[in-house]
């Protein structure tokens, strides 16, 4: 429990008005925001799960795509994966984790296979699709955002994303991130 | 007897407590919940969630590799 200088009125249960009030917590511990930059199939993980998650636990998330994030919207997703610059990927293969030298990574199909193996990897673990988690954000009232910067800069238009989409810029951000205690970067 | 069994076994992280988060909204107010897992992050998951929700963890234990919550609903 963390003290804030004022006196914590216990009996009201944590997440409670009562109890925010009483422990001084402000009203930004319950909300978060997420700047979301990359759209591989990996890197949009950590953005949904964490929306997601925060959502469950009562915490109001907003996330902001931007630039490569923005795809992660599009109603169609495409997601792939690419070992090419990327040596911390090591995929468990026999019984030994297998990485790819570039030279080998950026031959034609490489990440094709990489892609096939890493979806093959998420059905076998029980680990969420990016769709079943993007669906789960929606329908707990994720604000999704995307940067009209960049939707112009490559082309898109809102009939190219899921519905729900908000559109909005740099100060759109800047306000939500300024009401929020989480402020993340992915 | 918990009002609602969820069987979250095989599903990892965030599954279980965004599936969790859904099947309290069926409890009825200081009802539980039962979660089965098998997901060995969910120990730590589920005392963080009910902490930060203001539910209650009455029970988190082990048996053969499957994890039992049973939380009682307060919010």
């Amino acid at each position: 429990m963390i003290e804030l200088g004022h006196e914590v009125d216990l009996k009201a249960p944590p997440g409670s008005d009562a109890h925010r009030e009483a422990s001084g917590t402000p009203e930004n511990a319950r909300r978060m925001t997420i700047i979301v930059t990359k759209g591989s199939l990996d890197w949009a993980y950590p953005p949904f799960i964490l929306a997601t998650t925060a959502a469950a636990l009562g915490v109001e998330a907003t996330m902001f795509f931007t630039f490569y994030g923005l795809p992660l919207l599009l109603k169609k997703l495409d997601l792939q994966i690419s070992a090419l610059g990327n040596p911390a990927m090591k995929m468990p293969l026999l019984g030994q984790h297998i990485g790819l030298p570039n030279l080998v990574a950026a031959l034609p199909g490489a990440d094709a296979t990489a892609t096939l193996m890493m979806k093959n990897l998420i059905k076998k673990k029980g680990v969420a699709s990016i769709e079943e988690l993007r669906g789960v954000a929606i329908e707990s009232g994720v604000k999704l955002i995307a940067c009209q910067m960049t939707m112009a800069l490559f082309e898109y238009s809102t009939d190219d994303m899921i519905s729900g989409v908000e559109l909005g810029g740099a100060a759109t951000y800047i306000e939500a991130a300024l009401k929020s205690n989480i402020n993340l970067f992915i | 007897m918990a009002d609602i069994v969820l069987d979250a076994k095989g599903q990892n992280c965030p599954l279980p407590i965004v599936k969790a988060k859904k099947a309290l909204k069926d409890v009825p107010s200081g009802g539980t919940l039962e979660v089965l897992t098998t997901d060995p992050g969910s120990p730590a998951d589920f005392e963080a969630f009910c902490r930060t929700t203001g539910n209650i963890l009455l029970e988190s234990m082990e048996q053969s590799g499957t994890f039992r919550f049973l939380i009682k609903r307060v919010e």
